[in-house]
């Protein structure tokens, strides 16, 4: 275990959405190569606190990578630099000593500021709400295996089921769009033999709820390169190819698909 | 968590949730109700998109006929007026693939125009940092330039080749309707004419580097099995019409077609 020195932080401070709000630069003397980053912003907090100054809000819940709650773009990269990371579980080790970290809240119109670095990402909650429910028999435990599903099947709409919705997809996007985000939704109940009877109506509800609130995908790739799970931007096809169905298909002839 | 009165967010003002997405269906024609959406709008990208490519393509393989001389181009462009005739009048069919190219270039510049808006307004404040793009390519960032500047071009080319008010302006000849061949040298002796041309084309070659990938996630066409050659076909795409046109005015600059 060695330790980093003299880091100098800026970070985003804002009183709150209607702020203006600027960087303000703080340094740190010295941390663990083995500290999270929010630990970083942590041993920042004690800092400002014991100077009897606010300290910096941010996002944080779980701390091990699977709630989705940790944001922050970092240098200019949506969850810093290290590839298939969320904040949480990027650690000091990505960075040396005397560097200057940029710490910027996600940007975009669907994520007002709340304050400093925390967002509101309830958009996202919107857009899941919009794809309603799935008809699945309720009662007794149903028994394992009961529906079958191809391995590939499965495993595809477990790799899009993967999103925590993090929002860095939004974040990263030069458009603000959130089409990964939707896609994985998307994708995640439109493999499964669970979600055909709602594909349709699901998907066009969740894909205009979508366009109220962010851009419109213009296949950079940077969504996927900052996605935490690493989710595809084959899930966007899919989305595509989906919603061109739910204009086009008839409720009868869905089952010839 | 901190909250005060004026938070303007989604979470404190956000009516229940409706838990169904059993909504009542709009009654639009559907392509008007597909082309209401940003999705939709990217659809008419890819599909406008690939009607110029395939106009792109059989213009440059068209114009290759000016390696075989004067005779061979200029006959070709005759035959262009006599398409489909005598079951259509001469010109008639020229004239429907004219329209149908004319609006495929509207319904990509209104798409082009409003999926901007969208974006613009989903992200009013920019980053106040500098970002550090992972994977964006110049090409897909740089596609409202290219798309602008080649479409600056296609007026000038226009107005270069089918009206002739640009064509002879610098040189002592003047242009002829019907002369193809003649026109092409007249105009693309011009050294600035021929470099505008030369840099238009690999303009036109970045927009199509991106574009003509970018289809196949638009319209939804993506398939493990044929994946990989996306962006091969792409890059091929866009190489064999930037180096077939740029062929054409470094050809009259050297002077093998004049």
């Amino acid at each position: 275990m060695s330790h980093l020195k003299n880091l100098t932080l800026k970070v985003w401070r804002q009183s709150g959405p209607a702020d203006a709000g600027r960087f303000e630069t703080h340094e740190v003397a010295e941390i663990s190569d083995e500290a999270s980053f929010l630990e970083l912003l942590d041993v920042l907090n004690e800092q400002l606190i014991s100077e009897n100054k606010e300290a910096v809000v941010f996002d944080h819940d779980c701390r091990e990578g699977i709630c989705g709650t940790c944001s922050l773009m970092i240098n200019g990269v949506a969850h810093g630099p290290q590839r298939a990371t969320t904040t949480c579980q990027l650690h000091m080790r990505s960075f040396k000593s005397n560097d200057t970290i940029v710490v910027e809240p996600w940007r975009a119109a669907a994520f007002p500021i709340i304050k400093d670095l925390m967002v509101d990402r309830s958009p996202f909650d919107r857009i899941i709400e919009s794809g309603g429910y799935i008809t699945a028999v309720t009662g007794g435990a149903p028994d394992g295996n009961l529906i079958a599903v191809p391995k590939p099947v499965s495993d595809a709409a477990m790799d899009s089921a993967q999103c925590i919705g993090c929002g860095a997809c939004v974040a990263a996007c030069p458009n603000g769009a959130a089409s990964l985000f939707t896609g994985a939704k998307i994708a995640h109940l439109n493999r499964l033999p669970q979600g055909q009877p709602e594909r349709y109506q699901r998907t066009e509800a969740m894909v205009e709820k979508m366009d109220e609130y962010f851009g419109s995908c213009t296949n950079h790739g940077e969504c996927s390169a900052a996605c935490p799970k690493e989710i595809s931007v084959d899930v966007i096809a899919l989305m595509n190819k989906d919603y061109r169905a739910s204009k086009f298909k008839s409720r009868k002839e869905i089952s010839r698909d | 968590m901190v909250t005060s009165p004026t938070v303007n967010s989604e979470a404190l003002r956000r009516a229940p949730a409706t838990g169904t997405a059993l909504q009542a269906r709009k009654k639009r024609p559907f392509l008007l109700d597909l082309y209401s959406t940003s999705v939709g709008k990217k659809y008419a990208m890819a599909i406008s998109g690939i009607a110029m490519m395939g106009f792109v393509l059989f213009h440059m393989i068209g114009n290759l006929k000016m390696f075989l001389g004067a005779e061979a181009l200029d006959h070709y462009a005759e035959f262009l007026q006599v398409l489909l005739y005598p079951i259509l009048p001469k010109n008639v069919m020229l004239w429907i693939l004219r329209g149908g190219l004319i609006s495929m270039l509207l319904l990509h510049l209104h798409a082009a125009w409003s999926l901007t808006q969208l974006n613009r307004h989903a992200r009013p404040v920019k980053y106040q940092s500098a970002r550090d793009y992972q994977v964006a390519k110049f090409a897909s960032r740089t596609m409202r330039w290219t798309g602008i500047i080649v479409l600056a071009y296609l007026v000038w080319h226009l107005l270069d080749f089918t009206f002739g008010t640009v064509n002879a302006v610098g040189t002592d000849g003047t242009f002829v309707r019907g002369e193809v061949y003649n026109n092409v040298v007249r105009s693309l002796d011009r050294p600035v004419v021929a470099a505008f041309y030369v840099i238009a084309n690999i303009l036109l070659g970045i927009h199509l580097f991106h574009g003509a990938w970018s289809i196949f996630q638009s319209l939804g066409w993506n398939n493990p099995r044929f994946n990989n050659w996306r962006r091969g076909f792409a890059t091929g795409f866009a190489t064999i019409i930037v180096v077939g046109n740029v062929s054409f005015p470094i050809a009259v600059i050297a002077g093998i077609v004049k």
